[in-house]
């Protein structure tokens, strides 16, 4: 940009670039600056895109607000990379939100759903509006990892944000819904969980002789539909 | 096929991974020692990524059904095929009936068992490898038990001839990959993203320390203790993709590895990274061992790689030839 130009516009040129570290010399991590929000996440997801069609990039692992990138052999050249990636940044516009719709029944409460009585404590609500508030809401798959098919949800109503356990339930089963800290989800294998059940869905998230083995895709919209609570 | 006759725990099939579905969730798995499961694959003539069994706990046996080769790489043990007595890292051929019997390692964690034509277990997402926490690949997606049943693939035709022979161990063959003298093992990392937000006093400590590898470690990861790091400023961290090596620092401040099995993303900050050319030792690294990190740049963790490579193209090629006398 000249100086000549007085009247261009100077925001873009101090806009903050992503941090960028290696894990390794076959691994790169790329964090969004800024807030969790859905406008930083979709710039992960353009970027992501992108990258995962570079020479050299065996996969893209897109996280909360950053995207790994894994290399099939070091790369040659660290610094012109980083640079590379800086530049994409900035230049590629954001992918909206625009997957699937994916509607889960839930029945909330219940067995299975066995910390709603303590949600409900912790944010002085009825258990009935705790559900109300979580069913009502609109939710994005930001990313989908930590174990098979388990989508990082966006979305959820901080009045029911709830702390996750100091101790892990022992076993957690696959199809409870769940909400740990900002975040809500839904458990995709039976194993210890430290978040808290409030129900319960007969969704399989994750099925690997499927052709696309996960339900959820980073974009794809959620929605949680009261099936039956019990309380 | 080959019958599986003893296998306290925690005994899988793995090949060298599951590379390309992380982005759905799904951990690599694979051989926590790649390159001891690479080399017997090379001693048979199999491609370096046919499955095997990674063995971890001991006495395993099983039993030829039929006519076939294997290879036995990784820790340092002693074994029997049909009574008598085998080297590690060797190749031999069992004839139907003769039953192999590994016994606890000398030295190391892992043996591993290959098989000319590798174990014909269905390729699940491009892996052969047990994906034992999802319950996928490998066999049934469990660990072997007694009376397992193992299907065994058809061995490279150029392959099918002599079979006797052996190979040094990489970490006999490759300088300065074997302990201290204090009996520690040097481990080489690069520093990984949250390194600075450490104190110096908190960096020296990190790298000063021999660290014991705790009983709570398996192949999802390395629990080490000794000492504790703690940052000044906790941090809250976005939660973001790991691989192997890395070395993390959750509250508690006993730093973690993770390992082949471990979650695809992870929180906690990341003080450092294990170089590839080093995941084998650490993978060969059994609970109550003590470690040592030293730092190396980006440019020595690429070239450190030469002399594992190196290790593996000679073995195939000095066994190609073998095989052919």
């Amino acid at each position: 940009m000249s100086i000549n130009q007085p009247s261009a516009p100077l925001v873009g040129a101090i806009e903050k670039s992503p941090k960028i570290s290696l894990i390794g010399t076959l691994a790169m991590l790329v964090e969004a600056p800024g807030d969790f929000d859905l406008i930083q996440q979709g710039r992960i997801w353009a970027l992501a895109d992108a990258a995962a069609s570079w020479p050299n990039v065996r996969e893209a692992v897109i996280g909360v607000t950053n995207v790994m990138l894994v290399f099939e052999q070091p790369p040659v050249d660290i610094g012109m990379l980083g640079a590379s990636i800086v530049e994409q940044w900035h230049r590629l516009p954001g992918r909206k939100a625009n997957g699937k719709v994916i509607e889960i029944p839930v029945i909330y409460g219940g067995e299975l759903g066995f910390d709603l009585p303590a949600v409900a404590k912790h944010t002085g609500l009825p258990a009935r509006e705790v559900i109300r508030i979580h069913s009502e809401g609109d939710y994005t798959v930001c990313a989908v990892a930590s174990s098979p098919g388990f989508g990082y949800l966006h979305g959820l109503d901080p009045r029911i944000h709830m702390p996750r356990k100091s101790v892990p339930s022992l076993n957690m089963r696959a199809g409870s819904v769940t909400i740990g800290g900002m975040q809500t989800g839904v458990a995709a294998l039976s194993s210890p969980n430290g978040w808290n059940a409030i129900g319960w869905a007969s969704v399989t998230m994750f099925d690997p002789q499927r052709e696309q083995p996960s339900l959820m895709m980073p974009g794809d919209r959620v929605r949680f539909r009261i099936d039956r609570i019990e309380l | 096929m080959i019958e599986i006759l003893t296998s306290p725990a925690f005994n899988t099939i793995q090949d060298l991974g599951r590379h390309g579905a992380r982005g759905i969730g799904v951990s690599t798995s694979g051989a926590m020692d790649p390159v001891a499961l690479a080399a017997g694959n090379a001693l048979l003539g199999n491609e370096d990524d046919a499955a095997g069994i990674e063995i971890q706990t001991f006495p395993f046996r099983l039993r030829f059904q039929k006519e076939a080769t294997f290879a036995l790489t990784g820790a340092d043990h002693v074994s029997t095929l049909a009574g008598l007595s085998l080297r590690p890292w060797w190749c031999k051929q069992a004839r139907p009936g003769d039953i192999l019997a590994i016994g606890t390692p000398r030295r190391g964690a892992r043996v591993y068992a290959t098989f000319g034509g590798g174990l014909d277990v269905p390729q699940v997402l491009g892996s052969r490898s047990t994906h034992l926490r999802a319950g996928f690949g490998g066999l049934e997606g469990r660990s072997l038990q007694t009376g397992d049943v193992v299907p065994v693939g058809r061995p490279p035709r150029d392959a099918a001839r002599r079979f006797d022979f052996g190979a040094a161990p990489p970490d006999v063959a490759i300088t300065g990959a074997g302990r201290r003298d204090d009996g520690v093992l040097p481990i080489r990392v690069m520093r990984a993203g949250e390194y600075d937000l450490f104190s110096e006093a908190m960096q020296a400590r990190f790298w000063s320390t021999a660290w014991k590898v705790s009983a709570r470690s398996d192949r999802g990861g390395y629990r080490l203790t000794g000492d504790k790091l703690t940052l000044d400023a906790p941090i809250e961290m976005r939660s973001h993709g790991v691989v192997a090596g890395v070395v993390q620092v959750p509250p508690s401040g006993e730093p973690i590895i993770q390992m082949s099995d471990a979650n695809t993303a992870g929180g906690y900050p990341k003080i450092a990274a294990v170089i590839q050319a080093d995941l084998w030792r650490l993978g060969q690294t059994a609970p109550g061992s003590f470690i040592a990190f030293s730092e190396v740049s980006y440019q020595d963790a690429v070239a450190a790689m030469a002399p594992v490579n190196d290790y593996l193209a000679s073995l195939r090629a000095v066994a190609d030839l073998y095989r052919q006398l």
